[in-house]
């Protein structure tokens, strides 16, 4: 049942990101509601990482600024980072470490629940790897030992950098589905991808589509 | 009623450390009037405290240090190597050698402190950790804190426990020994913690290695100024708790400052 508030979740106040002298987006204003599912388009190098980073905090926008629930990130940080879960490109997750200890400390550093770890990571696929090195996994099993965190958390916001990368299509499908529970009970999730989000109804799909300019920020 | 119990949860969860149990039953209360938002389950979940999230940096850290051994066993070997060329280089002449001891000794520290500090963000930034700790609802200083407190463990310590054998090596003067460990006790960790502070203004930069020498040496000259000479005066039979002071000074200045400074720096490096 998605809840209906009269402040959007996050939103976006007119961000301008300029990157080694190029001009990614300018006055880029995006309000993101509970049960939103925004997908974030364009081709390579045209700011995709770059807009999932300022909305998550990790970096400043050259203008411009973010809100949660109305107030700026940077006064709220301890209240978004409890509400937010960012999943980059790099997975976040120790090669020196088993997959069940990566899972516990990953969770526990959000301030989430360590119970029942072995069965979340059943639900990705790597029951039986959980006391296996995380450096011995495949490309696509170590994601998977970050993805786990998606199944226990409790954070209305997702924001989703190339999810699916390295994931086979068992996977997609049960993540997507995943995506579709959690703006269900009221979340949002924020993502991009480079696939079509099949098992999802495309009305229930936001999009915001960068072009890749070829502009200079400075003439 | 409702009005209340909620903003008594707020104060519980922004100020974790004031332990009220009257606080919680209320917001047990309030959870059992409503229960229906996602973002409220959340909050009550986390009722983490400072404590908790240091010691899971912590053991974290200290774990995967004893499964990649390296980060253990080089900077003591590049100590033991460096102190152990000396008698040879110089020649074994006991009055030479217990002059220059105090010095080689606290040089060799402040390198294979050096030598080390590398690993402290380099992979964590390399892997995306860097990222999820920053993102954190725990405070940044906290887990950094956490973090040089395992360096120092791993790299501070074992230093500490075999310098005095290897003073035997250089003849120290007997009466230095306790000034040897005290500096050394005392000192190390200002290296870890001031180191930190330039590693994580260069875990950004491709290959920072004599940008974070350059950065770190200067701040590190007082530290080897008056540990050497307290462990000098103790030779002589004099007090040398002045510069012990000096010392403890130095330490109890950066681990209050240098969390904060090594947090921002890691924002911007990341940026």
């Amino acid at each position: 049942m998605p809840k209906q508030t009269s402040t959007p979740l996050l939103s976006a106040i007119k961000l301008t990101c300029i990157r080694e002298e190029r001009l990614l987006f300018d006055e880029l204003s995006v309000e993101i509601n509970a049960g939103d599912i925004v997908q974030v388009e364009g081709p390579n190098g045209s700011g995709k990482t770059s807009l999932l980073r300022i909305l998550s905090g990790l970096s400043q926008p050259y203008d411009g600024q973010v809100d949660y629930k109305g107030q700026a990130i940077q006064r709220c940080r301890e209240d978004f980072h409890e509400n937010l879960l960012y999943f980059g490109h790099l997975a976040g997750v120790k090669g020196e470490m088993t997959a069940e200890e990566n899972l516990e400390f990953n969770l526990a550093l959000h301030g989430n629940k360590t119970t029942e770890t072995l069965a979340y990571l059943a639900k990705v696929n790597l029951a039986g790897f959980e006391d296996s090195l995380a450096s011995h996994l495949s490309a696509g099993q170590h994601r998977r030992i970050a993805l786990a965190r998606l199944y226990q958390s409790k954070a209305p916001i997702w924001i989703l950098d190339e999810p699916f990368t390295a994931i086979d299509k068992q996977g997609v499908a049960s993540l997507e589905k995943l995506f579709s529970a959690h703006a269900e009970r009221g979340g949002c999730v924020i993502l991009t991808t480079h696939q079509d989000l099949i098992s999802i109804k495309p009305e229930q799909i936001k999009k915001i589509t960068l072009d890749y300019s070829y502009d200079s920020a400075f003439d | 009623m409702t009005l209340k119990a909620q903003s008594a949860q707020k104060t519980e969860t922004s100020a974790a450390n004031i332990d009220s149990s009257v606080v919680r039953d209320i917001v047990i209360d309030s959870t059992a009037v409503e229960n229906s938002s996602v973002d409220n389950k959340a909050q009550l979940s986390q009722q983490f405290s400072y404590r908790h999230a240091f010691m899971l940096v912590l053991k974290r850290d200290l774990t995967i240090a004893m499964r990649h051994k390296d980060d253990i066993i080089n900077p003591l070997l590049f100590f033991v190597i460096v102190i152990t060329l000396f008698p040879l280089g110089i020649g074994p002449e006991a009055e030479t050698l217990s002059r220059i001891a105090p010095g080689i000794i606290w040089v060799a520290a402040l390198l294979a402190t050096l030598l080390s500090l590398d690993r402290l963000f380099k992979s964590d930034h390399l892997d995306g950790s860097l990222e999820q700790m920053l993102l954190s609802p725990h405070p940044i200083f906290l887990l950094v804190l956490a973090k040089i407190f395992a360096h120092w463990l791993i790299t501070g310590l074992p230093l500490i426990l075999i310098a005095p054998l290897l003073a035997v090596l250089l003849h120290l003067d007997e009466n230095s020994y306790t000034a040897l460990f005290l500096t050394l006790l005392l000192g190390t960790p200002v290296l870890s913690l001031l180191g930190a502070v330039g590693v994580a203004l260069t875990v950004g930069i491709k290959k920072g290695g004599v940008l974070l020498s350059l950065l770190v040496l200067p701040l590190y000259i007082p530290v080897l100024i008056f540990a050497t000479s307290a462990i000098d005066t103790a030779a002589l039979g004099l007090p040398y708790s002045g510069q012990l002071a000096i010392i403890a000074a130095l330490f109890f200045g950066s681990l209050t400052l240098a969390p904060f400074a090594v947090g921002a720096a890691l924002k911007v490096s990341t940026n």
